[in-house]
């Protein structure tokens, strides 16, 4: 399977639906990655299964603020300064590259990078989706080493970061953005091939292509009623319905009757009913006729640990009744290896700010 | 007095307007081929040669991009090696088009981060490196973008020096930092299609002078743009693309001013559209992100507006559906009220008794209710898309399809002032002056705001206000997310009366 400018478009939009109205600027990124398969030809995409178990599968993204990354728009060259650290430090060559998170700006700029390297694309990604920290990963989950880890810039200015946690690694990156210009190019949680298949968010890229042709059914479809806590009014043969959506940077929960339709670690895409462009949490307003989906995470979010990590509780949202619909599926990946990491107290590293839900 | 014009399509509207702010006289003209034919016989339509200014909105730039036709090919300069090599210019904008407007593309040295420091240092001899293949290649129209020039211009007014002196006078440069606001690809768009414009504005400008003349009118001349203040004849020739969004904005602002509402939705409806905005203290609410025009990307300032495909040309099916196909500027030779063999959605209004317009008994045998109350169903629903918020709204109704809508379901308050066919030239005359201010600043809010405010003031006085008169219009503070240092952008925009002393001294 490839990747060319024809599929492009299908996938890109998968990459915003999967960035549950988070994720950073697709535009901009989506027009790098045209730009990057125009000069260099499609990228391979390649399964787990194909990959010399010895050689390195580098995840690749990047971090920082989209107000940036509109005005400074991507280098050529980020790419191969990160790979070049990397095989330095690991002393192994790169055999493919894998988007660090599949949701948003990044899931794109992944196939940009693989365009400029000439490096295949693995169908995987850390997230499943977009999740507003870096160690917010399978790689997490399953015991992979953040560290070491590349933080670098167009000009090959290069930060190593190395025996941290994932939380820690996520401090010291936001730390290393105010000299970078705000934004920062990273590679972690490095995977040699014989790791990708139980370690990562599985079929990412299939999965935003097919997102990107065919949704599920919405939840709900109707219109933007009130911003400041997002209320959506059912219209048609929603009419007399009324949701809540709770955001942060995404879309974490959609109440109705005080119960929740969807809930973070799941995946809340909000579709500009118009457009059909997925409607990011900035630009939600007033009036917007929209429909709401819900698209299921990767089952490992939903065990215990992956809901300690990415769950309602990471984001400030306490006491929500499970969804009856986003149960862990039997026979999904087995938990994590808890304890290969020692995490550092919470008091230290505080997740962004939410609002409660208090319905 | 003073004398509005709005340059449309179609139609040529003009109106006067007396020191009182009384509305004296209105005419209506068909726009001709060379434009200025219909801005003359619109002014010979007034009879006033005794005005004190003349303000004219027109829509003759934006149609040049529409149509792709009378562009000049562009040279991009941008600023920020090694940033932004994943997309040169251009990247985004349609096939069509880049074809008639790229000229050449230049990635060069220089450019700042978000906190003014700079990206690269700007190297003089490639610039002039630049200059060198721009001549060779006989381009006349230079765009200059850099990164974060809303933050720091200066390495955009030092490389428009560099390729000046090299290109002499004949060149046009056009600067990012003057035209747009954060976001690269957007801000850089409008500034090419700006320098596309450029030599179109210098022959477009002259032509409404003469007209002027011709006339005999001997009153400065000023163009209105897209915020609804306005700007002068040099402003005009070097910002053309400033102008793009007059029309609809004169339209709202002409409502507000006829109505005596400073805060309501507006609906213009025209021959094939229905262009609906809202007002907020007197001016347009603008659109909060990117604004496409002509499909090409571009984030310069432009009224939210959503247009739905209704107007009073409007074909009527057999289902009783209207639009959007349209019989247009053909509407007194084809509706069925004027002789002609087209149902119309002005002969619906004709039939129900809300106009006076041709023969009533052409359509005597029409049942109109169900139409009209389509119409009036999808004008609401569009109405309800725009507003903020559950609160009553006032709806003021303009334009000539006007005629169409009597009232609007779940709007209690609508309204069609007098002179609601010309609020489009109503808009342009009462135009005021403004200045503007958009860049990202660091530092406590208090002091950078008091800053933000004084520097728009200034702004506007320096375009042409009148010192006392001028107010803030509009304060936007984003706090830039991810950023270190309490980063925040600040948009001030200040207007003020126009001072026409000021103006001739």
């Amino acid at each position: 399977m490839h990747i060319d400018t024809g599929a492009l478009p299908a996938y890109a939009r998968g990459c915003a639906v999967l960035g549950s109205g988070g994720g950073g600027p697709v535009t901009i990124a989506r027009a790098a990655a045209l730009q990057a398969l125009d000069d260099h030809g499609p990228v391979r995409v390649v399964q787990p299964a194909d990959l010399d178990p010895d050689l390195l599968v580098m995840p690749v993204g990047t971090a920082g603020s989209s107000a940036v990354m509109s005005e400074r728009v991507g280098g050529t060259d980020e790419p191969l300064y990160l790979r070049q650290k990397i095989e330095e430090l690991y002393g192994t060559p790169v055999a493919a590259l894998m988007a660090s998170e599949i949701g948003g700006a990044n899931g794109c700029l992944a196939v940009a990078w693989a365009a400029r390297l000439g490096l295949p694309l693995v169908d995987a990604d850390g997230m499943g989706r977009a999740f507003p920290r870096m160690d917010q990963t399978v790689m997490q989950l399953r015991g992979i080493s953040p560290t070491p880890a590349v933080v670098c810039d167009g000009r090959g200015r290069t930060v190593v970061i190395d025996h941290v946690s994932g939380r820690w690694l996520e401090r010291l990156v936001r730390a290393a953005l105010e000299p970078f210009g705000g934004q920062v190019a990273t590679s972690e949680y490095v995977l040699r091939g014989h790791q990708v298949a139980s370690s990562t968010a599985l079929g990412s890229v299939t999965r935003a292509l097919r997102l990107g042709t065919a949704l599920p059914a919405p939840l709900i479809s109707g219109k933007v009623a009130e911003t400041g806590s997002i209320l959506v009014e059912g219209l048609g043969p929603d009419l007399g319905r009324l949701v809540r959506v709770e955001a942060g940077t995404e879309f974490l929960a959609v109440m109705e009757d005080g119960a929740p339709l969807a809930a973070v670690p799941d995946v809340i895409a909000m579709l500009d009913s118009r457009t059909g462009e997925a409607v990011d949490t900035e630009h939600v307003r007033y009036g917007l006729r929209v429909s709401i989906v819900r698209v299921p995470c990767d089952p490992v979010w939903h065990t215990p640990e992956g809901l300690r990590l990415a769950g309602p509780e990471a984001f400030g949202l306490f006491a929500l009744p499970a969804p009856a619909t986003s149960s862990a599926p039997p026979g999904g990946p087995p938990p994590a290896a808890a304890s290969a990491l020692r995490e550092d107290p919470p008091a230290a590293t505080p997740s962004p700010p939410q609002r409660p839900v208090t319905s | 007095m003073r004398i509005g014009i709005d340059v449309g399509g179609t139609n040529t509207d003009a109106a006067l307007i007396g020191d009182g702010g009384e509305v004296l006289a209105t005419v209506k003209s068909p726009t001709t081929e060379d434009v200025t034919g219909g801005v003359a016989a619109a002014l010979a339509g007034l009879g006033a040669t005794q005005v004190s200014a003349v303000m004219i909105g027109t829509t003759h730039f934006v149609n040049a991009l529409v149509e792709a036709a009378r562009l000049e090919p562009v040279a991009a300069v941008r600023l920020g090696l090694p940033a932004t090599a994943a997309l040169p210019p251009m990247v985004d904008w349609p096939e069509r088009l880049r074809k008639v407007v790229e000229g050449a593309s230049y990635l060069c040295h220089g450019g700042h981060e978000y906190d003014g420091t700079p990206i690269s240092e700007l190297d003089p001899e490639e610039l002039r490196r630049v200059a060198a293949d721009i001549r060779a290649r006989g381009l006349r129209s230079v765009a200059i973008s850099s990164v974060f020039s809303p933050v720091s211009d200066s390495s955009e007014r030092r490389a428009a020096e560099i390729l000046a002196a090299e290109l002499g006078q004949e060149a046009h440069l056009s600067l990012s930092c003057e035209i747009g606001r954060v976001g690269l690809l957007a801000r850089e768009n409008a500034t090419i299609v700006n320098a596309a414009l450029r030599p179109l504005a210098e022959r477009a400008v002259a032509a409404f002078s003469q007209a002027l003349k011709v006339a005999g009118i001997d009153a400065p001349l000023f163009l209105s743009q897209n915020d609804g203040t306005l700007m002068d004849l040099s402003r005009a020739t070097r910002y053309p693309v400033a102008t793009f969004a007059s029309g609809p904005t004169n339209s709202m602002r002409g409502a507000a001013y006829l109505s005596g509402l400073t805060d309501c939705a507006v609906v213009d409806i025209g021959g094939t559209t229905s262009d609906v905005g809202i007002l907020v203290g007197g001016f347009p609410r603008e659109a909060s992100g990117e604004a496409m025009v002509a499909e090409v990307r571009t984030n310069f300032r432009i009224p939210d507006v959503l247009s739905i495909g209704i107007g009073g040309g409007s074909l009527v099916a057999e289902d009783g559906s209207v639009g959007p196909r349209s019989v247009g500027y053909r509407l007194p030779e084809e509706a069925l009220v004027f002789g002609g063999g087209t149902l119309t959605a002005t002969d619906l209004a004709v039939a129900a008794g809300h106009a006076d317009i041709g023969d009533p008994s052409l359509v005597a045998g029409l049942d109109p209710a169900r139409p009209l109350k389509l119409i009036a169903d999808r004008v609401a629903d569009a109405v309800d898309r725009m507003r903020t918020s559950s609160d009553p709204l006032p709806v003021v109704l303009v334009g000539g399809g006007s005629i169409l809508i009597r009232e609007l379901p779940g709007f209690e308050d609508v309204r069609r002032p007098d002179h609601y066919a010309v609020a489009n030239a109503v808009g342009a005359a009462i135009a005021q002056v403004g200045g503007e201010v958009d860049r990202v600043f660091s530092g406590p809010r208090d002091t950078v705001l008091a800053e933000a405010k004084a520097e728009a003031v200034a702004r506007a006085e320096r375009a042409g206000a009148r010192e006392g008169s001028v107010r803030i219009a509009d304060v936007e503070e984003v706090p830039l997310a991810y950023l270190p240092g309490d980063a925040t952008r600040i948009r001030v925009k200040a207007v003020g009366d126009l001072d026409l002393e000021k103006i001739n001294a």
